[in-house]
């Protein structure tokens, strides 16, 4: 049984304009002691999955539909006392933004043994003890002293370790990273990867790196989801993914990283504007700003399809029927200005 | 840029200072030393890259240049002469503009993109008729990409990337023969990224812009530029051109921060040693005595917090300023 299991989730947003599905039916599974990447461009539904699992959905946000499931105990649904003993202690979660996640009118240290007593049955004094032995672990000096210090006291770096420390504190079978280290520059960056991985090796913990950036996702993981407009469109290894990429999407989005000089040519982007959430393309999301798009493409969405054990994509070029004919079954048959109509769909300026 | 074309330079700055009075307590305040003594040089139609981390003053070094702060000390060369007087000053505006980090900030949510867009012909008299104002926005708006029906919506009407295309558009309005881009593609999403970099290098070519390119992502960096300048707490710690800083790195900074950029090939990266460095960007209130880097700096020794080193010439072209190299 894996560790953490999730099934069909499918969250949305319900607001003024029309309920905006999030997360849209998303499934993975993740086995203890690995590290489960999930990247995706903003709006994809990368951090909205990280906090369903959390549970910590703001509102007009809920969980519609599907099941998560921590060794074998359903997560959707469950009343607040579990969830509350399942956060911190089993599934930690830390943000992306260590400036605003700390509160900056209380101590390191009383946010952290805070925590930690909270979570665990340890007293004041064991906790406090405990503190200063993460505050060690993450590689900040004078442990004693920064317990007695404000979050506007310590650098970016340093308050990302505290929130590190904070996440790890009472040793989490789990510990979800949203965009860890997107505010911090690269040497920092260096510094806080490296970190997680000798923690992750060290104490055996599962986690889940949220991010945009694949090179993160390269140093970090072992297994990835490519994610766009709230679904899965690609899962599979670290060399599944970069080396044998089966969407469109991902071959498209690693066609656009800049490799190296000038001297090696012009960037390939993927030409469009992200998708307009409360107004979706009828067929798969990507077509609109797919150059490869077929018909069916624009009509209908494609199934997920199992490529190696694993590996899968949600894509029609991966459908062998589905490319021989081109043109499709009779009845799905769309007509010229309908796809022009459709391909244009994409073109549009969003507007809010 | 052809080898065979005698390379002009465009803009020369000499020993640029950017300082800034800190008030801390009463009555009392601080020097924060934002740029202190910087010298480049661009050709024209290249693009140099200026690169560090947060804080280390490459923003303020790109808006002191266009003396959108008055500079503390140093000159400014542009086309061979220097500018100095406030009509000289005027001039190099027209011939100098800007593109922000943040097209959701620094477009004015009040006015229409059109009006974004000819705000600079307004403001440098650049036109005679309603007709040939409203024909150069439209010229402008196709030029980036944007259709010219949509002059007349506002800013929030569009996505990330087509309102940087805006904010270049507008950069492009004086018809400027050097523009200062400020982190013009860290906002945006990485399919987007691409579309821009690719539009940035388009009209480079077209309109044989010259580029000072101010980013922190050196992926990016690397493909755009000609050369690059890497900054430390203010000053320029090495400077060369772009695939020989890559491939050959000499200060020690330099060679970390190249380090720490995780690859997206998992191949590279399972190969690539990267040095972590320790500690972090000390507080530019309290720039380190002797050379600025030695509290993180892995190979440091006595000398280095003595002597402040200075930017050198180690190899053709290649400048750098370590104490390492001096042996």
């Amino acid at each position: 049984m894996s560790l953490l299991e999730v099934k069909d989730l499918r969250t949305s947003f319900f607001t003024d304009s029309g309920e905006v599905k999030a997360v849209d039916g998303i499934s993975f599974s993740l086995e203890k002691g690995k590290v489960l990447g999930i990247v995706g461009e903003s709006g994809s539904g990368k951090s909205v999955t990280a906090y369903s699992i959390m549970q910590i959905l703001s509102y007009p946000g809920r969980i519609v539909s599907g099941s998560i499931k921590l060794d074998g105990e359903e997560l959707v649904g469950a009343d607040k006392k579990t969830l509350r003993s399942m956060r911190g202690s089993k599934i930690s979660i830390i943000f992306q933004d260590p400036m605003t996640s700390l509160n900056p009118v209380f101590t390191i240290g009383n946010q952290l043994i805070e925590a930690i007593m909270l979570h665990t049955p340890r007293n004041r004094k064991e906790a406090t003890e405990r503190a200063i032995e993460m505050i060690t672990l993450v590689g900040i000096n004078d442990p004693a002293k920064r317990l007695k210090q404000y979050p506007h006291e310590l650098s970016g770096g340093m308050r990302q370790r505290i929130m590190i420390a904070m996440a790890l504190a009472c040793e989490p079978d789990i510990l979800i990273a949203d965009e860890p280290t997107t505010a911090l520059d690269v040497t920092i960056q260096a510094q806080i990867l490296e970190l997680m991985k000798k923690l992750q090796e060290e104490m055996g913990m599962a986690i889940i790196m949220v991010t945009h950036d694949l090179g993160v996702i390269v140093s970090m993981c072992d297994e990835v989801v490519v994610m766009y407009a709230g679904k899965a469109c690609e899962k599979g290894s670290v060399d599944e993914i970069f080396y044998d990429p089966k969407h469109e999407y991902t071959k498209g989005l690693l066609r656009s990283i800049p490799y190296g000089s000038k001297a090696l040519g012009r960037l390939i982007p993927i030409s469009g504007s992200p998708v307009d959430m409360l107004n979706m393309p009828q067929g798969c999301a990507f077509s609109p700003r797919c150059d490869k798009a077929m018909k069916i493409c624009l009509k209908e969405k494609c199934e997920i399809v199992q490529l190696t054990p694993t590996h899968s994509a949600a894509c029609w070029v991966n459908v062998k029927e589905a490319v021989d004919r081109k043109e499709i079954l009779p009845d799905r048959e769309i007509s010229e200005e309908e796809y022009a109509s459709l391909k244009n769909g994409g073109e549009h300026i969003e507007r809010s | 840029m052809s080898e065979a074309k005698e390379k002009e330079v465009l803009v020369e700055v000499i020993n640029l200072k950017q300082h800034f009075e800190i008030p801390v307590g009463f009555l009392k305040s601080k020097k924060l030393k934002a740029v202190d003594g910087i010298s480049f040089k661009i050709n024209k139609g290249e693009t140099l890259g200026l690169v560090g981390e947060s804080g280390c003053g490459k923003t303020t070094a790109g808006r002191t240049l266009l003396h959108l702060y008055e500079p503390t000390d140093g000159q400014i060369f542009f086309n061979g002469k220097e500018v100095v007087t406030k009509e000289e000053l005027e001039e190099f505006r027209q011939n100098a503009s800007m593109v922000f980090q943040d097209p959701y900030s620094s477009l004015n949510p009040r006015m229409t993109v059109g009006d974004i867009i000819g705000e600079p012909l307004d403001v440098h008299n650049l036109y005679t008729t309603r007709q040939q104002r409203e024909a150069r926005i439209h010229e402008l708006m196709e030029l980036v990409g944007l259709s010219s029906e949509h002059a007349t919506r506002y800013a929030h009407e569009f996505s990330g990337g087509q309102r940087q295309r805006v904010g270049i558009a507008r950069a492009l309005a004086v018809s400027p023969q050097l523009i200062v881009c400020d982190e013009p593609v860290s906002a945006l999403d990485v399919s987007i990224q691409a579309q821009i970099i690719n539009m940035f290098e388009d009209l480079q070519e077209k309109l044989g812009l010259t580029y000072l390119f101010i980013a922190h992502d050196l992926l990016v960096v690397r493909h755009i530029s000609d050369k690059i300048a890497v900054m430390y707490l203010g000053k320029i710690v090495e400077m060369a051109d772009s695939e020989e800083i890559f491939k050959k790195p000499l200060h020690p900074y330099t060679e970390s921060l190249m380090s720490a950029v995780p690859s997206p090939d998992p191949e590279t990266a399972r190969n690539s040693k990267r040095i972590v460095l320790t500690g972090d960007v000390p507080s530019p209130l309290d720039i380190p005595s002797g050379c600025p880097f030695r509290t993180r700096c892995p190979k440091a020794f006595d000398r280095c917090s003595i002597d402040v080193p200075y930017l050198r010439e180690v190899e053709p072209n290649h400048f750098a300023s370590c104490h390492l190299l001096d042996k």
